[in-house]
C-alpha cells in the first residue's frame, strides 16, 4: 500500500476540480489532486499517485522509472492496480455550505 | 524503455560498486540501515548485496506500515467491525494481519462487513450509499498515507456526513528512528532515508540524524543504482568525516516537502503522547490521532474501545527484524511456520514487510549460499558480475 504509482492526467473533472482522471497503464480513474494545489496538475502532467491522492509531480522519465520498479515487484503491483481498479472516487456530493 | 536502462545500467552499476569499494576503509565493517520497505524490496530483487563489499551490511528499519501495527491495534478494529450496522474498511493489506483473535479475514468469515478499499475516498463513498450504516476507515500509514486521511476528513466535514469515522493509526518514522538510534542492540553507520516519507516531509527533519547522532543520511529513490547511489553517497560523507542529509531523490523529493499535505495533516490530527509498535514497544510521540475539532470523525471517541494490549506471539521475532537486529531468515519460524499464506508475524504480510521480502524473491537461499562463501549469481543484468 506504500507504492507510489505514476499516472497521466487526462483531464481534471469540471464538475469537482479537486479531482482528476490520470491514465494508469492504460486504466483510467479518477483520483484526488488536492494535495497539490501549491503547483496544481495539467492535463499532460505526471503524478505519483498513493492511495487515490496524488502526491507529486514528475517527469515523465522518473514515471518511467517508477513504473520500472513496479512492474519488477509482481504480485504487489497486480495488486495495487487491481485495488485501483476497484477505487470509483470520481462521484463526490455536494458541499455541505452549513457544514 | 530507454530511461529505464539508465536506472538499471549494469556497467553503471559495477562503475558504481567499484567507487564503493574504493572508498571502503580496509578493516571497517559499514552497517546502513534502509528505513523503507520499499528499499528492502528493491535491495532483495535485484540481490543488491552482490554489489556491494562484503564489509557493508544493510539492515532493515520499520518502514513498513503494516508491520508496525501491534495485535491489540487489530482487535481493536474487529471489535469495532462487529458493533451493529458497522462497516469496517482498509487497505488490502491489513486484511492478513494477525491480532490476537485472528485477522480481518477470519472476522469476516465469522459474518462482520469488512472492506478492502484502495483510498480513504472510496470509504467514505461507500458511507454515502449506506446511510443506515456506520463506516470506519481504519487508517494505517505512515507521513506519506495521513495526508490522505487528513484529507478524507476535511472532505466529510466539508458535505457534513455523519456516517463516517475514522480509526486512527498513523504513525510517524521520526521517532522511530530516534528509537533505533536511542536503542543500545544496533551500531548503525548511516541510513538510507525514505523516497515517498520525504516528499512529504521534505529533509529537514532527519537533521538531528546528523547533527545530534552524528550519522550520515541520504534520501533514495527505488531503483537500484539509485540504491547504490546512496550508498556511495553515504560513504563518500564518511570517508570525509561529514554527517550530513543528502537528497539522492531529488527528483521527486523537495527539499521542504508538501507543504498542502503538512497543513491537512496539521489541521485534522495531533501527536499522541505514546502509541505501541508491533515488536518495538511504546515510543512517544510517534503517532497521530483525530484532534477534539474532529472527535466525531474519530471512531475512538465513537465507540468505546477493548484497548487491551495483546503480547506478540512468543516465537515472533518481528521486532528484531524491524530493529535490524536479525535478517529474517534467521527468525525460527521463517519459512515454515510463517510464510505469506499463514503469517505469524506482520513482516510476512506486507509486500514491504522485510519477511516478506525475502521469502518471495528467495535470499534466504542465497544468504545461506552466501555463508557458506559459495561463487553468488547477480541478477541486475545478465553478464553483470562482482566489482
Ligand atoms: S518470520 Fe514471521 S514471525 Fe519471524 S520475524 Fe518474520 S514475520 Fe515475524
Amino acid at each position: 500500500m506504500c507504492l507510489g504509482i505514476p499516472g497521466e492526467v487526462i483531464e481534471i473533472l469540471p464538475e469537482s476540480p479537486d479531482l482528476a482522471k490520470v491514465d494508469v497503464s492504460g486504466v483510467k480513474r479518477a483520483i484526488n489532486i488536492g494535495l497539490l494545489t501549491d503547483d496544481p496538475p495539467q492535463p499532460g502532467d505526471w503524478v505519483l499517485i498513493h492511495v487515490g491522492f496524488a502526491l507529486s509531480k514528475i517527469d515523465e522519465e522518473e514515471a518511467q522509472a517508477a513504473m520500472n520498479f513496479l512492474e519488477g515487484i509482481g504480485q504487489a503491483y497486480e495488486d495495487e492496480i487491481e485495488a485501483l481498479l476497484s477505487s470509483q472516487i470520481d462521484e463526490q456530493a455536494p458541499i455541505d455550505e452549513k457544514g | 524503455m530507454r530511461f529505464v536502462d539508465e536506472y538499471r545500467d549494469a556497467d553503471k552499476a559495477r562503475a558504481l560498486s567499484a567507487k564503493i569499494v574504493g572508498l571502503c576503509e580496509p578493516g571497517r565493517q559499514y552497517k546502513f540501515m534502509e528505513v523503507c520497505g520499499g528499499h528492502t524490496h528493491t535491495i532483495y530483487k535485484h540481490g543488491l548485496e552482490d554489489y556491494l563489499p562484503e564489509s557493508i551490511t544493510l539492515v532493515h528499519g520499520p518502514g513498513c506500515p503494516v508491520c508496525v501495527i501491534p495485535m491489540g491495534r487489530v482487535d481493536d478494529a474487529i471489535a469495532l467491525a462487529e458493533q451493529p450496522d458497522v462497516i469496517m474498511t482498509s487497505f488490502g493489506d491489513m486484511m492478513r494481519v494477525p491480532g490476537g483473535r485472528g485477522s480481518f479475514f477470519d472476522s469476516k468469515a465469522a459474518g462482520t462487513d469488512i472492506r478492502m478499499v484502495y483510498s480513504p475516498l472510496d470509504a467514505l463513498k461507500i458511507a454515502r450509499q449506506n446511510p443506515d450504516k456506520h463506516v470506519v476507515f481504519m487508517a494505517i500509514g505512515f507521513e506519506t498515507t495521513a495526508p490522505s486521511t487528513a484529507m478524507t476528513a476535511l472532505r466529510a466535514e466539508a458535505e457534513g456526513i455523519e456516517n463516517f469515522s475514522i480509526f486512527c493509526n498513523h504513525v510517524t518514522i521520526i521517532p522511530a528512528i530516534k528509537a533505533i538510534l536511542d536503542s543500545p542492540d544496533l551500531r548503525l553507520d548511516g541510513f538510507i532515508g525514505p523516497g515517498h516519507v520525504s516528499t512529504v516531509i521534505g529533509c529537514r527533519p532527519y537533521e538531528f540524524i546528523a547533527a545530534e547522532y552524528d550519522k550520515p543520511l541520504v534520501t533514495a529513490g527505488f531503483e537500484p543504482l539509485d540504491i547504490l547511489q546512496s550508498v556511495y553517497m553515504l560513504l563518500l560523507q564518511l570517508s570525509e568525516g561529514r554527517s550530513e542529509v543528502e537528497n539522492q531523490y531529488g527528483r521527486v523529493v523537495p527539499w521542504d516537502g508538501n507543504m498542502v499535505a503538512l497543513r491537512a495533516v496539521e489541521q485534522v490530527m495531533e501527536l499522541r503522547p505514546y502509541f505501541e509498535w508491533r515488536g518495538l514497544g511504546f515510543i512517544s510521540h510517534s503517532a497521530l490521532r483525530m484532534k477534539e475539532h474532529f472527535a466525531r470523525y474519530d471512531a475512538e471517541r465513537h465507540f468505546s474501545l477493548p484497548g487491551v494490549r495483546v503480547a506478540d506471539p512468543k516465537a515472533c521475532q518481528c521486532g528484531e527484524v524491524l530493529k535490524g537486529v536479525l535478517k529474517p531468515w534467521e527468525c525460527k519460524v521463517f519459512g515454515t511456520a510463517c510464510t505469506p499464506e499463514t503469517p505469524i508475524g506482520t513482516c510476512m504480510v506486507s509486500s514491504e514487510g522485510a519477511c516478506a521480502a525475502y521469502y518471495n524473491f528467495g535470499r534466504f537461499s542465497r544468504e545461506r549460499v552466501r555463508q557458506a562463501s559459495q561463487p553468488q549469481p547477480v541478477t541486475i543484468e545478465a553478464g553483470a558480475r562482482k566489482a
